[in-house]
């Protein structure tokens, strides 16, 4: 493994604790966006023998985490016309501090895990399980439409890391599928977010609530 | 040839969007289906069939949920043609597309051996599924279609991690990881157990949303409440029972590693939440399709309670299941016959359904005999093999809760369903009568029968198949 991967690791984790901090959406989709490309980058750094697929998947990660679904989202927000994040379910520096002991306890629990010799002492499982977490904090505790989908793509982040662990283990076709799918699901929500925003002159999920018992 | 299964739908989803004429485009679906099923008839008399080295393999399970889906596809693809005809100054282009692309995604999740192809079909398959939930383009199928894609796609993520867990617990073990399924359950005695506990957990939460077990439905009241009844009746019949194989293979794999107990708890906890979920909303539903959807809930739970409970109680499970689909075909369809000829879907509107639509009405109530398990209908045999089961083993908690809430729903869904059927038909429909059209209905009387015939004599064949498969799931053959 690469010297590099452990410093670009600790970004990943800031950038969880910035789009955690920040009300600006601007801001959220863009730490995804760098999320994703540093993410992309890993697997040649991972890897012990780089080849074409391996290549491949890199540059299409970077391409459509850290270029294309930034810019849709981005898009989609000037078609919304909205710029902040206001009132979240849990505020921004509760959420900071939350994500700060999840990252936290991802480091000592994954110190009980019994890993595999590769991974003693590396940062990919901590920081996957760290992601995950603040994926999952960004989808449950923000209301705008736009800021889910955000949650969405860092939870997956999260997920990409758990994947480096396995060596080659995922064949070339799974990696391409998953990312087509990321890739043509968060275009599907696009679409739904802009259908949101005509429909009901906002895209705050709170207004999506007359079905309910 | 196993591919054909997955090739034939995708074509002809291509076909959908290729052909301009909206009137003859919804007669592919009824030709898919049609060629789809010839497919699987003869698939399940060749003994075994692999593609793609061992990535793609149709075992008995993959046969069992792979025959059912196809026959429920089918019958509801006739009553596409006359659904879309009602709706004639709306472009059907993406409908049509969108459920072929659906029977090809969920033909590949039944018969991938390969955890990564099984996961993208499945993220497919919900991302086929979006448009057609979205279908009515009202505020709230849009509200609907949001919770099912976000509620879907994370369940799914976390179904990923799981995944990746399970290659990670080779790993951990001193193996070479690897996602099929082969190779996994050859590992299964190596695998690290915390890795592969964990595993188990995450993919049975990730598959667990897509079948919709509590609680972790709360997408499913509003996506088969807002969804067109046709596409209720497949999602709630044929997607959940493939979302259901997935977490039957990972059970195989945990029996396997001697951990089964472990799984069969979450099961028997999750079973038996879903039931209480179901019976606590589905008392006093106001609107019938979300009762509907509130009744998958509640046999969603049957089915992985029946896994825990082990033994005989997984047979039942799997039988069940194939009562499960073939019932909901008929609840769906006739409650989107009803919801139709009133116009509403409030159980406040509609009442004397048997005067105003004679036929939807007498197998929308025939559903509800059936699916709350009355004799003579196939479910109630299902359900009393997991009774049964439950008692054989020693779970007498489990069997005595199991009735319970089977009553308990009886009683809450009875309320409703009679009430629609039965009473005075109101005013303003007065002289003014409603034709049902052969296609509407015909589809119905054959999964009904098809009901009845499975609660009468279960066929040699079927009967071999349903053995097999469930040998299959405890780690045998």
């Amino acid at each position: 493994m690469h010297q590099a991967v452990s410093p670009l690791l600790v970004v990943v984790l800031l950038l969880n604790l910035y789009a955690l901090g920040t009300s600006r959406l601007r801001a959220v989709v863009n730490a995804s966006a760098w999320q994703g490309a540093i993410l992309g980058v890993l697997p040649l750094l991972v890897h012990h023998d780089v080849d074409t697929e391996t290549v491949l998947v890199s540059v299409g990660a970077i391409a459509i985490k850290g270029v294309l679904i930034p810019g849709m989202l981005l898009r989609a927000m000037r078609n919304a016309s909205i710029r902040r994040e206001v009132e979240p379910v849990v505020g921004f520096i509760p959420s900071l501090l939350l994500g700060a002991s999840g990252t936290a306890l991802a480091l000592l629990f994954s110190g009980t895990l019994p890993l595999a010799p590769e991974q003693q002492g590396s940062l990919l499982v901590p920081s996957s399980l760290a992601t995950v977490l603040t994926g999952f904090l960004v989808l449950t505790t923000r209301r705008k439409a736009i800021t889910q989908v955000v949650g969405y793509l860092i939870l997956e982040n999260g997920i990409f890391i758990m994947g480096l662990c396995l060596l080659d283990a995922i064949p070339f076709l799974v990696e391409v599928g998953v990312l087509l799918d990321l890739f043509v699901g968060i275009f599907v929500m696009g679409i739904i977010i802009n259908h949101i925003s005509r429909e009901f002159a906002s895209i705050d999920v709170g207004r999506l609530s007359s079905l309910k018992e | 040839m196993i591919l054909a299964l997955v090739a034939v739908p995708a074509i002809l989803a291509l076909a959908a969007f290729a052909l301009p004429d909206n009137r003859a485009r919804p007669w592919l679906v009824p030709l898919a289906a049609s060629l789809h099923l010839a497919l699987v008839v003869w698939a399940l008399g060749q003994p075994s069939l692999t593609a793609m080295d061992g990535w793609v393999v149709l075992d008995d399970l993959g046969k069992l949920v792979l025959s059912f889906t196809s026959v429920l596809f089918f019958a509801c693809s006739f009553y596409v043609p006359p659904y879309l005809a009602s709706h004639p100054e709306r472009d059907n282009r993406v409908f049509c597309m969108a459920l072929l692309a659906f029977l090809a995604m969920l033909s590949l999740i039944v018969s991938s051996h390969h955890l990564g192809l099984m996961w993208v079909a499945l993220e497919a398959t919900t991302l086929a599924s979006a448009p057609l939930v979205y279908w009515r383009r009202t505020p709230e199928s849009l509200e609907a279609v949001w919770k099912y894609l976000l509620v879907g796609s994370v369940g799914i993520a976390l179904a990923l991690l799981g995944s990746f867990f399970l290659a990670y617990s080779a790993l951990a073990g001193g193996r070479w990881p690897s996602l099929l399924f082969e190779d996994l359950v050859r590992d299964a005695p190596h695998l690290s157990r915390p890795w592969l506990d964990s595993a188990f957990v995450l993919l049975f939460i990730g598959y667990g949303t897509k079948m919709g077990l509590a609680p972790m439905h709360t997408w499913k009241p509003d996506a088969y409440g807002e969804a067109p009844g046709l596409v209720g009746a497949l999602l709630a019949g044929g997607l959940t029972n493939a979302a259901f194989l997935a977490i039957l293979r990972f059970y195989r794999i945990i029996s396997v590693a001697h951990d089964g107990a472990f799984a069969r708890q979450l099961m028997l906890v999750s079973g038996l939440l879903s039931m209480a979920v179901a019976a606590v909303f589905m008392a006093r539903q106001r609107d019938f399709k979300r009762m509907l959807a509130y009744s998958s809930v509640e046999h969603m739970g049957i089915l992985v309670l029946g896994v825990g409970i082990g033994g005989a109680g997984v047979f039942g499970s799997l039988y069940h299941l194939i009562n499960n689909g073939l019932t909901k075909g008929v609840l769906f369809l006739s409650a989107a016959n009803i919801h139709r000829a009133y116009g509403s879907k409030s159980t406040k509107d509609v009442t004397g359904a048997l005067r105003r639509v004679p036929v939807s009405g007498a197998l929308f109530l025939a559903g509800f005999f059936a699916i709350t398990g009355s004799p003579p209908f196939g479910p109630f045999l299902s359900e009393f093999t997991i009774v049964n089961a439950a008692l054989t083993e020693g779970h007498w908690v489990v069997g005595a809760l199991f009735l319970l809430l089977l009553v308990v729903v009886f009683v809450g869904m009875g309320a409703t369903v009679l009430a629609m059927v039965q009473g005075p038909l109101p005013e303003r429909f007065h002289g003014e009568p409603y034709r049902e059209s052969f296609l509407s209905v015909a589809p119905i009387v054959a999964l009904l029968g098809g009901v009845l015939l499975l609660g009468l004599y279960l066929p040699q064949p079927l009967d071999a198949l349903l053995h097999g498969a469930a040998e299959f799931v405890q780690g045998g053959r």
